[in-house]
C-alpha cells in the first residue's frame, strides 16, 4: 500500500516535473519575445513620434479639429495617441505572433482572425480621422459663408454640418469594422432624416416670419439697395 | 501653365502673321458688349493719336463671351478711324481675338496677354480694363510712353476717386504695400497699367500663373513682382476709375481677388521686403491723389452690425488667426455702440499683419483665413467713413498718410512674427 503510493506520487511528480520541464521553455521563450518585442513596439514608437514631430502631425490635427476634440475628451494630443496605439499594437502583436508559434491550432486561428481585424481596424480609424477633417473643414467654411451672407443663426448651420459629417465618417467606421451595420445604418438614417425634417419644420413653421424676412431679403430690391451700400467699391 | 500652353495653335498662327510688334494693348472680357466697342475705339485713337510710326496691336483675350464681344474687338477697322479722325497711321493696326477657356479668369487672360507680349517682343504692353468707360485717347500715352520712351518697366495708374470708394486700396493695399516694399504705389491692384518686354520675359514663367493667388488676382502679383525686383517704376493719372455697367464684387470676392495675392507675394519676395526699411516716391506724372467729396448715401450702420456680429461669431475661428491680446481688443471693439466705437489704426494694422503671418503659416485653410478677414474690414471701413464723412481732400489725404506711417512703425512686428514662424516657433 505505502510502495503503492510512494509510486503513484513519484509518478505524479515525474509528470509535473516533465510537464514543468516542457512549459517553462515556452514561458521563457513568451517572456523573452514580450522583452524583445516591447523594446521593439518602444523604438518604433520613438521613430514614430519623432516622424510626426517632423511632419507637424499636431499641427494638422489642429487644423483639422481633431486636436480640439481629443483635448474635450481629456485624451493626450493625436501624435501621442497614435504613437501609444502603434505601440500596444506592435507589442501585443509580437507577443502574439510569439504565442501563435508556441500555442495550439485553436489559439493560432484566433490570433490569425486578430491579424486579419488589424488593416480593418486602421481602416477605420483613418475614417474616422478624415472625416473629422472634412467635419472641421466644412463646419468652418459653412460658419464663414454664413457669417459674411449675414444669415441667422450662423453656429446652428455650422454644428449641423459637423455633426452630419462625423456621424456620416462614424457609421462608415463601424461599417468598416463590421459591427452593428445595420443598427448604424438605421442610426444614421433616422439621424439624419430627423435632421432634415427638423430643420424644414422649424425654417417653414416655427420660423415663418423668419423665413419670409429672409426670402425678401433674399429676392426683393431692399437686398440689391443694401447689397450696393455694403460693397461701397471697395476696389 | 507653360508659354505653349496658354497660346493656342490658332493664336499662335495668328501672332506668327503678325510678326514683332513694338506696342501690344491687351484687353480680357467676358460678356462686355456693352462698353468694349467704344474702349476699342478709343484705344485705336490714342494708338493712331501718339503712336502713328510703330508696329502696333490690340490684343483681346475672352473668357467664352456669348454677347458678341470677341467680334466686337476683330470688327476694329482701321479705316473707320481715319475717316472719322483724321488720323493717319503708317502702319496696319492689327486686332487679335482668342478665347483663353470656356470659363473667365482673369489669370489666364493676364497669362495670355504676357506670353503673347513677350512672343511679340512687344517694347511696351498696356492691358486696359473692359469696364473702363471713361477711357480717353490720352490714357494710351501716359500708360506707354514712359515704358516706350523713357524705358520705366511698369507703370501703375492713380485714379481720381470718391472718398468714400476704394476702401480697401487707402485702409490695406496700399499702406501695406508701402510699408513692405518702400514705394509709395497708390493702386497696387491697377485696372490699367504697362510693362516693358523685359518685364514680360520675367513673368512670362513665374510661379504666380500655377496657384490661386495669380488666377485671381493677376495684377496685384505683377505689381508686387515688379516692385520686389527693383525695377524701373513710373505712376501716371488717369481719371476717374471706370466701373459703370458691371457690379462691383462682393467683400469676400475682392479680398481674394487683392489681399489673398498680396499676402501669396508677400511669401514669395520676403526677401526682398524684409531687408527695406525707407520708403521713396515713385516718379508720377499728374496729381499723385485726388478725392472726391460728393454727397453719397452709404449705410454705414449695418457695416458695424456685420463686424460686432462677425467678431462673436468667428470667435474660433479668429482664435487660430489671431494673438490672444488682438483679439481681446476686437472683442472689446465690437461690443462698444455707434457712438463710442473706434478701431484705431494701430489695432488694424496689428489685426492686418497677424492674419498675413497666418496665411503665410497656413495656420488654417488660406481662404477661410481671407473669408475670416471680412468682418474686420466692415469695422475697419466703418470707423474710417465714420471718421472721415466731412473730410476736405486734404484731409483725407493727411489721414491716410498716418495710417501708412503706422503700417510702417510696425513693420518690425510684422517681421518679428514673420521670422518667429521661419523658426518653426
Amino acid at each position: 500500500m505505502g510502495d503503492m503510493i510512494a509510486n503513484e506520487l513519484s509518478q505524479a511528480w515525474n509528470e509535473f516535473a516533465r510537464a514543468l520541464a516542457h512549459l517553462l521553455p515556452r514561458l521563457l521563450a513568451i517572456l523573452i519575445i514580450a522583452v524583445v518585442g516591447w523594446v521593439i513596439a518602444y523604438l518604433l514608437k520613438v521613430a514614430l513620434r519623432s516622424l510626426l514631430r517632423l511632419v507637424r502631425f499636431d499641427r494638422l490635427s489642429e487644423k483639422a479639429g481633431a486636436a480640439q476634440l481629443l483635448h474635450t475628451a481629456a485624451l493626450p494630443s493625436p501624435s501621442e495617441l497614435l504613437c501609444r496605439l502603434v505601440f500596444w499594437l506592435a507589442w501585443l502583436g509580437i507577443i502574439l505572433a510569439g504565442v501563435s508559434s508556441l500555442g495550439s491550432a485553436s489559439v493560432q486561428q484566433h490570433i490569425a482572425d486578430f491579424f486579419l481585424f488589424l488593416p480593418r481596424l486602421f481602416a477605420s480609424l483613418l475614417i474616422v480621422f478624415l472625416g473629422m477633417l472634412a467635419a472641421s473643414f466644412f463646419a468652418r467654411a459653412a460658419l464663414l459663408a454664413a457669417v459674411n451672407a449675414d444669415l441667422p443663426s450662423p453656429h446652428v448651420l455650422s454644428d449641423a454640418v459637423k455633426v452630419v459629417i462625423v456621424v456620416l465618417s462614424i457609421s462608415m467606421a463601424f461599417e468598416e469594422l463590421g459591427l452593428a451595420q445595420r443598427t448604424v445604418l438605421i442610426a444614421f438614417t433616422i439621424v439624419f432624416g430627423a435632421l432634415m425634417l427638423g430643420l424644414a419644420i422649424a425654417f417653414g413653421l416655427g420660423g415663418r416670419d423668419l423665413a419670409r424676412q429672409f426670402l425678401e431679403r433674399r429676392f426683393s430690391e431692399d437686398r440689391i439697395r443694401r447689397k450696393n451700400e455694403d460693397h461701397l467699391s471697395p476696389l | 501653365m507653360a508659354d505653349e500652353d496658354i497660346l493656342s495653335d490658332e493664336l499662335l498662327r495668328q501672332l506668327i502673321s503678325v510678326g514683332e510688334v513694338d506696342i501690344l494693348v491687351g484687353l480680357h472680357t467676358y460678356n462686355h458688349a456693352k462698353t468694349i466697342g467704344h474702349i476699342v475705339e478709343v484705344i485705336r485713337d490714342g494708338l493712331l493719336k501718339y503712336f502713328p510710326r510703330e508696329r502696333v496691336a490690340i490684343l483681346n483675350a475672352d473668357g467664352g463671351s456669348t454677347d458678341g464681344s470677341p467680334d466686337l474687338v476683330r470688327a476694329a477697322s482701321i479705316n473707320d478711324v481715319r475717316n472719322s479722325y483724321n488720323f493717319h497711321s503708317l502702319r496696319t493696326l492689327h486686332c487679335i481675338s482668342s478665347q483663353y477657356a470656356s470659363v473667365p479668369s482673369a489669370g489666364q487672360a493676364m497669362h495670355m496677354v504676357v506670353a503673347a507680349a513677350d512672343l511679340l517682343r512687344a517694347k511696351a504692353c498696356a492691358v486696359i480694363a473692359p469696364e473702363s468707360t471713361e477711357i480717353l485717347p490720352e490714357w494710351i500715352d501716359r500708360l506707354l510712353s514712359p515704358i516706350y520712351r523713357e524705358h520705366y518697366d511698369f507703370v501703375a495708374p492713380v485714379y481720381r476717386r470718391h472718398r468714400s470708394e476704394g476702401t480697401l486700396v487707402t485702409n490695406l493695399l496700399y499702406p501695406m504695400t508701402r510699408a513692405l516694399y518702400g514705394k509709395r504705389i497708390r493702386e497696387p491692384r491697377p485696372g490699367e497699367f504697362a510693362f516693358s518686354n523685359d518685364l514680360a520675359g520675367q513673368l512670362v514663367a513665374n510661379e504666380l500663373w500655377t496657384n490661386d493667388a495669380g488666377r485671381l488676382g493677376p495684377e496685384v502679383c505683377i505689381t508686387m513682382e515688379s516692385l520686389s525686383d527693383g525695377l524701373r517704376i513710373f505712376q501716371t493719372f488717369l481719371g476717374t476709375k471706370g466701373q459703370v455697367d458691371q457690379q462691383p464684387p462682393d467683400l469676400v470676392a475682392a479680398l481674394r481677388q487683392t489681399v489673398g495675392p498680396l499676402f501669396w507675394s508677400m511669401g514669395q519676395t520676403d526677401a526682398a521686403w524684409s531687408v527695406i526699411h525707407e520708403v521713396h516716391p515713385v516718379p508720377t506724372a499728374g496729381p499723385e491723389f485726388e478725392i472726391t467729396t460728393d454727397e453719397v448715401s452709404v449705410d454705414r450702420e449695418r457695416l458695424r452690425q456685420m463686424f460686432s456680429s462677425g467678431v462673436v461669431d468667428l470667435e474660433p475661428v479668429l482664435k487660430s488667426i489671431l494673438s490672444s491680446a488682438t483679439l481681446a481688443q476686437l472683442q472689446s471693439a465690437a461690443a462698444l455702440e455707434a457712438e463710442k466705437f473706434s478701431y484705431s489704426d494701430e489695432l488694424w494694422v496689428k489685426s492686418v499683419y497677424e492674419f498675413a503671418a497666418s496665411y503665410h503659416r497656413s495656420v488654417i485653410n488660406r481662404d477661410h483665413i481671407l473669408q475670416a478677414l471680412v468682418p474686420l474690414f466692415r469695422g475697419r471701413a466703418y470707423a474710417y467713413l465714420k471718421e472721415n464723412s466731412t473730410a476736405s481732400p486734404e484731409g483725407l489725404e493727411e489721414r491716410i498718410e498716418s495710417l501708412c506711417l503706422t503700417f510702417e512703425r510696425f513693420k518690425p512686428y510684422l517681421l518679428g512674427l514673420w521670422t518667429a514662424q521661419e523658426r518653426g516657433s
